[in-house]
């Protein structure tokens, strides 16, 4: 048969396509456990890494293990204690109608339409049950994609000990430098909230002028990547204030007794 | 990125018969004909993945991978490719190919492959692959094919190699991750040179590769 007739034009096509689809999906279906174990893992790192604890050499899980992990609802700020936390995926209940809240669009900074009503949030305790930090999710987008990050809060529930995302689809060297170790270096010790608690941690354009009284609460921007910086800045906003995780942090302020920074 | 890949540039493939020295289909494209110094393809990659050699290695050998596996692929159904529609099947192909290489990075080597991030996907617009699937591929037969696709690809590799060796010595001081000099503001005494880490050192790093290759291999010397 000749090659250029219109039939075996598309037997050709529609042959390598099918042969291609196969190999593609038996690869995906075969690599997706080991690829889920991965995820998993790397979330923790990070988790760690916010916290300032990652120890190279150490595994990740042996550290992991100082980390107790509360289920939290956010309307109310009280913890769930029903919920299985191991069977809690966050992001699947933002979708669910039954298992997440829409936000209304001017209090929508993070830009993620949906929340969940339930969040798992981290936290390491000294032997005497003395909080030592708080570790919060946190996600929204910026140019491109959704971020996902962590932040950990120090126990004055205040000051900031760590921040950063473990995935993200901004551009590399540009929104991307949001993973760039020294940016996210000046997040530790910069305050969340003032006196008042009132959420004031924001992301400038240019560059923090250390003799500015508001230094504290601000951060460098990102050269060349404006809109994914915003990004960071409303979402942090978001989650730190009432829609977010603001009336769970209200009641941790009580029961740790932490009144002033 | 790069020219018409189905203008092969260089003398020493179109006059290539199928049985013709296996070595030499294989070893060519390493300095004779390499495919970024000569036939000026896949820079883009080249730029943005060489600041440490630990990704140089990883993206290489995923590149040689890709065009072994592709030009394998595409050689073998040549005489069943209508021509109409050769080109979307050589993509197919090779993207199916990068598909697969981007989900073993992200089961067995997650750090890597998210440093890589979108370079892997970008495989797929890499030139190289498919300059090779046309001008080669579709022509001989497959065992030539194959070694044609590894050879491009260690062309490839080589350059990426070398750039990464001067971009990770002289912008962070380190030659796949072990210190080699130590850095001044780490305790050491070099002074690192930041240029070196963006993309734009490898276009001067690549421009004196082409200059030392043409300097000695004169004949690669294009004529005004």
């Amino acid at each position: 048969m000749h090659n250029d007739t219109i039939k075996k034009t598309l037997l050709v096509a529609a042959l390598l396509s099918i042969a291609c689809s196969v190999i593609v999906s038996s690869a995906s279906v075969i690599l997706r456990t080991n690829q889920q174990i991965n995820k998993a893992l790397d979330k923790k790192k990070n988790i760690l890494e916010v916290a300032g604890l990652l120890e190279e050499g150490k595994s990740i899980e042996e550290l992991f293990g100082r980390f107790e992990a509360r289920v939290v609802n956010l309307e109310t700020g009280e913890f769930a204690n029903k919920v299985i936390i191991d069977n809690f995926d966050q992001r699947k209940a933002a979708k669910g109608p039954a298992s997440s809240v829409q936000i209304e669009r001017e209090a929508d900074l993070a830009r993620i339409k949906r929340r969940s009503k339930l969040a798992l949030v981290y936290w390491e305790r000294d032997p005497e049950g003395q909080l030592q930090q708080l570790i919060i999710p946190v996600h929204g987008k910026g140019l491109w994609s959704t971020m996902y990050g962590f932040l950990a809060l120090d126990a004055d529930l205040r000051t900031i000990r760590g921040f950063g995302f473990y995935e993200h689809g901004e551009t590399p060297g540009l929104g991307g430098e949001v993973d760039n170790p020294l940016w996210k270096s000046q997040w530790q010790g910069k305050l969340a909230f003032d006196e008042a608690w009132e959420t004031r941690i924001t992301v400038l354009k240019g560059k923090v002028n250390p003799n500015n009284p508001n230094a504290q609460f601000q951060v460098d921007g990102l050269s060349g990547a404006t809109i994914t910086a915003r990004g960071v800045r409303d979402l942090l906003k978001f989650w730190l204030g009432e829609d977010g995780f603001g009336p769970f942090l209200a009641k941790m302020r009580i029961s740790e007794r932490v009144t002033h920074g | 990125m790069g020219s018409d890949p189905s203008l092969p540039k260089c003398a020493s493939v179109k006059g290539l018969l199928m049985a013709d020295k296996p070595k030499k289909v294989l070893l060519d494209p390493l300095f004779n004909n390499n495919p970024i110094a000569l036939q000026v393809l896949g820079i883009c990659s080249a730029l943005a993945v060489t600041s440490k050699l630990e990704t140089v290695f990883v993206m290489a050998i995923a590149v040689v991978f890709v065009l072994a596996g592709s030009n394998v692929s595409v050689s073998l159904i040549r005489k069943h490719l209508p021509s109409s529609i050769r080109i979307i099947c050589q993509m197919t192909i090779i993207a199916s190919l990068v598909i697969i290489v981007d989900q073993f990075l992200k089961a067995f080597a997650y750090d890597i492959s998210k440093q890589l991030s979108i370079f892997v996907g970008l495989i797929i617009t890499n030139c190289i692959v498919m300059g090779r699937a046309e001008a080669f591929a579709m022509k001989e037969s497959i065992g030539a094919s194959f070694l044609d696709g590894v050879g491009n690809g260690l062309g490839y590799g080589l350059i990426l190699i070398v750039v990464g060796i001067f971009r990770e010595l002289f912008g962070s001081g380190r030659l796949y991750g072990f210190v080699i000099l130590p850095l001044s503001n780490e305790g050491g005494w070099y002074m690192s040179n930041g240029m070196m880490l963006l993309p734009p050192s490898a276009f001067f790093i690549i421009g004196f590769f082409i200059w030392i290759l043409r300097g000695w291999k004169t004949e690669q010397i294009e004529e005004n």
